[in-house]
């Protein structure tokens, strides 16, 4: 049985005359522990259908089943709890609170757990060596460059060990080097067992993946 | 990283929303605590002047005659025929429900006697009760013992007598062992003896012709003593004088009414910009709380966030709400009250009122943060990042 399996899922904004359909009737699965990038266009519906993925936007039709859970069918409190304990979110933009420290960004995730402050820090420090910035933990976000901050953006995406991890654009921000490097990154986790959707419009790091989907107007192309 | 560390480094990010909130708290708080305690003050000002002023419940035979004075003029001889009440029936007050707030039982018998051939009204009493019921007394010399008097003013003028001299009180031989100065009342033309030496000579002993009660209470329940002390002495005439201090408790209850009200307007401002204050803090933070959305955190997680923002802003300023409060009273009284300069209206630090700034600020905050952090929690974490 597939890990993920979505339905013939759709997405419309607006109604009437000026709905727009943003994912229409897109079906596939996905293996646990598979590594799989959405290609298309600018405005083709990739980043809608990954957030669809990633429980925060509800489809206007189709069914979204993640190990055997209809989590479209849960309340939203319980859709918050799966995605805390199966989803990590890298997003485009990082999305890092300015305010906070690095430490402090990377445990976000952990600040609904009861857990104590230490073991909170060992897990954010175990994050950030993983992705090779632990001797920056007390610095914010402002005080590194743009691929420490996707590099900090995905030990906050990993730091709580989920199985999923959704990545929109993870490299757009960045340099080829970086990009790659960020990559590579992700491949290793992958190789532990990570599932990774990966939204990108870049067909260099789209062969990172171990399968890709191309979007366009909404709909998947095989 | 708790919820609370989030709140937190939000309030140290946003310092000046976090002072703005804190001023309108701050300034609720203070003005309620400020007002609320000078009421307070006020009120054990006005009951440090109610103790000055003596008795105020007045205990008299029941009597089926009218009087026949008026301003001090006596029409009959009405007044000498007094009935009288047993001086142990007093002890019967000790046990009422308000008996605490008796401050003091003055029992007094009269009864006419001759003086150098004219009639005099003579007052036995116990001096050390009327110390507290006279407090306005000022003597000349001292407080009679055995076979001793006191006159008043008018009393010693018109019988000629003064202080040490000797005179014969129905064929019995006293001593003028002081004399008290005008008062402006009836007491000028007395001669006072200590109660069971007037009891003896006038042969009333054990009998009062009346007893004078000072109450002292916050408030005084005076209706409400009267009718218990009624209930003990069914033979007797209770009434309060409590003309003086219903004027006064009247004024204050106006002025704590205006206090509530004022109170009430501040506080309300005060929630307002809160709530403003809040929801702009929401608004601004629409991304980020998109972000916490995304993590997992729960609708109940984020409205916790804003809740302990409102907590911790408005638990600081019911603290220094209530010591600007309590300052600003001190500083004050002295306008509020007649006492010279303010002195002996005291202003203690008072823990209830102090408990209490700090709940009703808490209380406010939080009940102003509702909406916000409502508003908070319900956003759409894909429309919030949507947001960038």
């Amino acid at each position: 049985m597939s890990y993920i399996k979505a339905e013939n899922l759709s997405k419309e904004y607006g109604t009437g005359e000026s709905a727009v359909t943003a994912v229409s009737k897109a079906s596939f699965e996905i293996e646990a522990g598979e590594f799989l990038a959405i290609m298309g266009e600018s405005g083709s519906g990739k980043s809608t259908l990954l957030s669809i993925l990633g429980t925060l936007n509800s489809p206007t039709a189709g069914r979204l089943t993640v190990n055997g859970l209809d989590v479209y069918n849960l309340g939203q409190d319980e859709r918050a709890d799966f995605r805390r304990q199966s989803v990590g979110f890298v997003f485009q933009n990082f999305n890092l609170l300015s305010y906070l420290t690095l430490a402090e960004n990377v445990m976000l995730p952990l600040a609904t757990l009861k857990a104590s402050r230490r073991e909170k820090q060992t897990m954010a420090y175990k994050a950030l060596e993983r992705v090779g910035l632990a001797e920056k933990i007390k610095r914010l976000p402002s005080q590194i460059s743009g691929g420490e901050q996707e590099r900090v953006a995905i030990a906050r995406a990993i730091v709580n060990k989920p199985p999923i991890l959704l990545a929109d654009e993870p490299t757009g921000n960045l340099d080829t080097r970086t990009g790659r490097l960020i990559m590579d990154f992700l491949r290793s986790l992958n190789d532990e067992g990570v599932t990774i959707v990966m939204v990108t419009h870049s067909m260099e790091y789209s062969h990172f993946a171990r399968r890709i989907l191309h979007m366009s107007d909404g709909m998947l192309v095989q | 990283m708790t919820l609370r560390d989030i709140a937190v480094n939000n309030l140290r990010r946003r310092k000046m929303r976090a002072i703005f909130i804190l001023a309108g708290l701050l300034i609720g708080v203070t003005t309620v605590v400020t007002l609320l305690t000078l009421v307070s003050a006020m009120k054990n000002d006005i009951n440090h002047k109610l103790e000055m002023y003596g008795a105020n419940i007045l205990i008299v035979p029941k009597t089926e005659n009218l009087s026949l004075t008026y301003g001090g003029l006596s029409l009959g001889g009405v007044s000498f025929e007094m009935q009288e009440i047993k001086e142990e029936e007093l002890e019967k007050i000790r046990d009422i429900k308000n008996a605490a707030n008796v401050a003091a039982v003055g029992p007094m018998v009269l009864g006419p006697v001759k003086v150098n051939d004219q009639r005099v009204l003579l007052a036995g009493v116990d001096f050390q009760a009327f110390q507290m019921l006279r407090p306005w007394w000022n003597i000349k010399g001292k407080t009679p013992e055995d076979d001793e008097v006191i006159l008043g003013a008018e009393a010693a003028r018109v019988l000629g007598i003064t202080i040490a001299d000797k005179f014969a009180m129905n064929g019995r031989e006293f001593t003028v062992s002081g004399v008290l100065e005008a008062t402006g009342s009836q007491d000028d033309g007395l001669v006072f003896a200590p109660l069971t030496v007037a009891q003896s000579l006038l042969g009333k002993d054990g009998q009062i012709s009346m007893a004078e009660v000072a109450a002292l209470c916050s408030g005084c329940p005076i209706e409400e003593m009267v009718r218990q002390i009624s209930e003990m002495l069914p033979g007797t005439n209770v009434m309060g004088i409590q003309q003086v201090v219903k004027g006064r408790m009247e004024t204050l209850n106006h002025f704590q009414k205006f206090s509530y009200g004022v109170s009430a307007l501040v506080l309300f401002v005060g929630s307002l910009m809160v709530l403003v204050t809040m929801m702009g803090s929401v608004r601004e933070r629409t991304t980020e709380i998109g972000i916490f959305r995304a993590m997992g955190f729960r609708r109940s997680h984020v409205m916790r966030i804003i809740f302990y923002e409102a907590g911790i802003i408005a638990g600081v300023a019911g603290i220094l709400g209530y010591a600007l409060g309590f300052t600003a009273t001190r500083i004050l009284i002295p306008l509020f009250t007649d006492s010279h300069q303010g002195h002996g209206v005291a202003v203690p630090f008072d823990p209830i009122m102090a408990g209490i700034a700090f709940v009703l600020a808490i209380s406010i905050g939080l009940a102003a943060s509702i909406y916000p952090a409502l508003l908070a929690s319900r956003l759409d974490p894909n429309e919030a990042l949507r947001a960038l």
